[in-house]
């Protein structure tokens, strides 16, 4: 019988995995992507979960964490911050070129003219796409992120296979996020190795010369604003 | 520290997986963890520096093995328990022991939204002379820091160019270990893919990495 830690990982992945963590895209099914998942999800979810609520109580009882902060911040980074944030910079920066000037030089001080800035985006750098240069963020060293424009990272963006490989790969990484850059366009990647944090402008789109900065917002993607998609067309539909 | 959390550059970690309408906390515990971690450095017994180092010595294996946010419950119990905060018995049992003291107060949600929306700013307003200026040409110095650092291995030894100041920040090498903040430029530093990686890069292509005064010399 053939049985190697592959085709256990990939069995695991699908029972723990798909189970822990609800709808996956399509091509997490082959044995390759199962192996990577595998390896986000492998600890044991209910030991956790029990590890977790007895040291909670634990601190609460000590005085060292009050129970209505823990919730508030919970319910900020659920439901107060996340990309929806970033992309009213972008569709902005787009509708306004005097936005825009100001985006790039003085980051911080304009996402602030939004109401937008604080943890981990203390220290903002906007950086422009253009037909020639195609910027992407990356933090090879652990998960830096700019909260306040795009909410707490995705999963896949604090993995190994993204920290490793987006800066000796980013075209390999592009192609599989369904981005296929010529030779002619500079990538240019940002590691976020200080508390500089990056949002990428996309390119707008053709076609969007009339939309509002409400229709224009809505088609741009946290994929976008972290370098690793183009925002579509409207008719095309939003990318994922 | 050239531990397993630097992963730039490594190869063969698989491919990057995408989940469609990925949720915030995939588990209920890990917006505990998430918030407990947020509360607890409101003490300020450590830094964020310390935070990550602490993370970062996470046995090699285990840090692979782990998902994100047991990373970060993992490290939040081993500085709660080196600044005396809890025990390790009292983890075990998750409740205090007999006589130990109740600290406060702890930070209240009344509190939260200041904190979310000020941050925790690391530049620094202190005259301190650029090393370094726009345009010029540095490289990365071979370090092998056996504690923390932000000079990831894949770029020491190589040459870039400066492309802007970002100004005074602290300095991360030193602030991990409460060895003071010792505060210095920070620039951007872009460099060739081929200068990091060979020709096996596209001949256009660059990385920006963001760099301390320390972490360069002239080229």
């Amino acid at each position: 019988m053939k049985s190697t830690r592959r085709d256990f990982l990939a069995t695991a992945a699908t029972a723990a995995g798909a189970a822990a963590a609800g709808e996956l895209s399509a091509h997490a099914q082959d044995p390759e992507t199962a192996h990577a998942h595998a390896h986000a999800h492998q600890a044991v979810p209910s030991d956790l979960a029990l590890r977790v609520k007895s040291l909670e109580s634990l601190l609460v009882e000590k005085g060292l964490v009050d129970r209505a902060a823990l919730d508030a911040l919970i319910d900020t980074y659920e439901h107060k911050i996340g990309p929806r944030n970033g992309a009213q910079v972008v569709a902005k920066a787009w509708a306004d070129p005097a936005y825009k000037q100001r985006l790039l030089t003085d980051s911080n001080k304009a996402i602030a003219e939004l109401g937008f800035g604080g943890q981990q985006g203390e220290h903002m750098v906007v950086v422009e796409n253009t037909p020639t240069i195609h910027n992407m963020v990356v933090c090879t060293l652990c998960s830096c992120y700019p909260w306040p424009v795009l909410g707490l990272p995705p999963v896949w963006y604090k993995s190994a296979p993204y920290r490793s490989r987006a800066v000796i790969d980013p075209r390999g990484v592009l192609r599989e996020f369904g981005v296929e850059l010529s030779d002619d366009v500079e990538v240019r990647v940002w590691d976020s190795t200080a508390e500089l944090r990056y949002l990428v402008l996309p390119e707008r789109p053709a076609g969007t010369e009339g939309l509002s900065e409400n229709a224009l917002a809505a088609l741009v993607t946290r994929d976008a604003m972290i370098g690793v998609a183009k925002v579509l067309p409207p008719r095309e539909g939003a990318t994922k | 520290m050239n531990g397993v959390h630097d992963m730039g550059g490594m190869q063969d970690m698989g491919r990057v997986l995408e989940e469609k309408n990925e949720p915030v906390f995939h588990h209920p515990w890990e917006g505990r963890v998430f918030a407990i971690t947020r509360s607890m450095s409101a003490w300020r017994k450590w830094n964020l520096d310390a935070l990550r180092h602490q993370r970062e010595l996470i046995p090699p294996a285990d840090y692979l093995r782990m998902s994100y946010y047991e990373i970060w419950l993992t490290g939040l119990l081993e500085l709660s328990v080196k600044f005396g905060l809890v025990t390790r018995e009292e983890i075990a049992v998750g409740k205090p022991a007999a006589g130990s003291s109740r600290l406060s107060p702890a930070l209240t949600a009344d509190k939260v939204p200041p904190l979310v929306a000020n941050g925790t700013p690391a530049s620094r307003d202190v005259p301190v002379a650029a090393r370094f200026q726009a345009g010029q040409r540095v490289r990365a110095r071979n370090i092998n820091p056996v504690g923390h650092t932000r000079l990831p291995r894949y770029a020491r030894g190589k040459q870039g160019i400066v492309e802007r100041d970002h100004g005074v920040f602290v300095f991360p090498d030193t602030d991990a270990h409460f060895l003071g903040e010792k505060p210095q430029h920070v620039y951007t530093v872009r460099f060739s893919a081929r200068e990091l990686w060979g020709d096996q890069a596209k001949p256009r292509d660059t990385v920006c990495i963001a760099m301390w005064d320390d972490y360069l010399e002239p080229a």
